[in-house]
């Protein structure tokens, strides 16, 4: 291969139309109300761990909506199920029930990115 | 002797409808259970998109009364069918036989205690949008003196499940951006934020007041709804949010936060449903035969809507509906009764 002294950017655009989400639409059926998230902050906002850490769960609901499961791991492994998100949530999301959904459905590997499991 | 027509509720609607009904020749009988009438815009100062005084609105309805029979403390105590009349019994001893009954109800402004996370009752400088009319209207407002950063907090009570009020209320919106213009007007040096999920601008001129609140008044708008608030010893408020857009929670210290208290249906909607048998939706507020295209008929004869008793409107919208139900009265009692 011929050096020409640059190399090729890999697209940073979200291809949400190749998103092939089974899991997401599993972790629907079992929760329906994570649909109705409408991405107030109100959880993030009290999250006691969220202060100190990357935990966010309207950005975890976020990243699976958009197959970006991968990105989600490093948030939720702060939570400390406290539910404080639960009684903030201004559309009655059980929320501490819909992260333990999400850890049985995407499973422990299922959110691991390649190079932890 | 020209046929009476019962008026329940003496707000901007009511009134207005009434005066529609007198000019076409009924007597309307209006009944209002607050000793005065005006209902919430008796109690605003100035309304919004271009701050016209609530009461060059409300005053010259009030000087419009001749022909309308109006009790004022008076509350509905009994509606009865009887063959194709409503008997309705008001509770100052006076009783009405009529072919119509206009519902005009209104809302409630909701009860921001309800909401305690955020505090109103419990901190001073917790108040709510409603308090802050009755400040501007009072003119000096020395609780405004030492303070230098002021919040605004929409979606009180409005498009919360746990609240009870999925609804929109749909003026908040605009009525916090109407309001935190006028604060910095006054008092240009206090740096006034805005907290918002969506902002719905959806009215002729709103989008430029928000345009304005941006540009010239340099509020300062986060996309995020408020979780808490906590107070320090010195009655500091500390309010706590996700900046969504940037993705960060944040805490900012405010020396004053304004909860845009929602619409919420009015306290005695399940009463009057229950005396004239027509239904309520699930969100407390009474359903029209449709919403489309007859917002003003319900599904019972002869009894008709108007205004806010129907979900949350704008001041012009509740006019304009007092008109249609008027027309629609009038040509519901030129139709000959069904015996």
């Amino acid at each position: 291969m011929i050096d020409f002294g640059y190399g090729l950017t890999p697209s940073a655009t979200l291809k949400i139309e190749n998103v092939q989400n089974p899991l997401f639409e599993e972790l629907h059926r079992r929760e329906p109300d994570v649909a109705k998230c409408i991405a107030c902050g109100s959880c993030t906002a009290s999250c006691s761990a969220g202060v100190f850490t990357e935990m966010s769960l309207r950005r975890v609901i976020l990243s699976l909506q958009r197959g970006r499961e991968k990105e989600t791991l490093p948030m939720l492994r702060h939570c400390m199920l406290c539910g404080k998100c639960l009684l903030v949530c201004p559309r009655g999301i059980n929320t501490r029930h819909l992260i333990l959904s999400i850890g049985k459905v995407y499973g422990p590997d299922g959110l691991k990115e390649e190079a932890d499991r | 002797m020209s046929q009476n027509v019962v008026v329940i509720g003496g707000g901007p609607a009511g009134i207005e409808a009434s005066r529609r009904l007198r000019d076409l020749g009924y007597t309307p009988i209006l009944v209002e259970k607050q000793p005065v009438l005006g209902g919430h815009l008796a109690r605003w100062d100035r309304l919004f998109p271009d701050g016209v005084e609530a009461r060059t609105v409300l005053g010259p309805m009030l000087q419009d009364l001749d022909g309308i029979k109006y009790f004022t403390d008076t509350e509905i105590s009994s509606i009865n069918r009887l063959k194709d009349t409503w008997v309705v019994m008001l509770s100052n001893g006076l009783s009405a036989q009529v072919r119509a009954i206009l519902l005009t109800t209104g809302f409630d402004l909701f009860k921001a205690e309800k909401k305690e996370e955020y505090g109103y009752g419990i901190y001073e400088r917790v108040i709510t949008n409603a308090d802050l009319e009755d400040w501007f209207k009072a003119g000096a407002a020395p609780q405004f003196d030492h303070v230098h950063t002021i919040g605004f907090v929409h979606c009180v009570g409005s498009r919360d499940e746990k609240a009870g009020n999925r609804q929109c209320s749909k003026v908040c919106c605009v009525t916090a951006v109407k309001q935190a213009c006028e604060f910095k007007e006054k008092y240009p040096d206090v740096t006034v934020y805005c907290f918002y999920m969506d902002l719905r601008m959806f009215g002729r001129k709103f989008e430029d007041l928000y345009l304005k609140a941006q540009k010239d008044y340099g509020i300062r708008f986060v996309r995020g709804r408020v979780s808490e608030v906590s107070e320090d010893l010195d009655g500091h408020l500390f309010v706590k949010a996700e900046d969504t857009l940037f993705g960060k929670p944040m805490k900012i210290k405010m020396d004053l936060l304004v909860l845009m208290a929602g619409m919420a249906p009015a306290a005695g909607t399940s009463d009057l449903a229950r005396m004239t048998n027509i239904s309520v939706g699930d969100d407390g507020f009474f359903v029209p035969s449709s919403i489309v295209d007859a917002p003003c008929s319900s599904s019972r004869e002869g009894i008709f809507f108007a205004g806010t008793a129907t979900g949350p409107k704008t001041i012009p919208e509740t006019l304009s509906e007092a008109a249609a139900a008027a027309m629609a009265i009038d040509r519901y009692l030129k139709t000959p009764a069904k015996r």
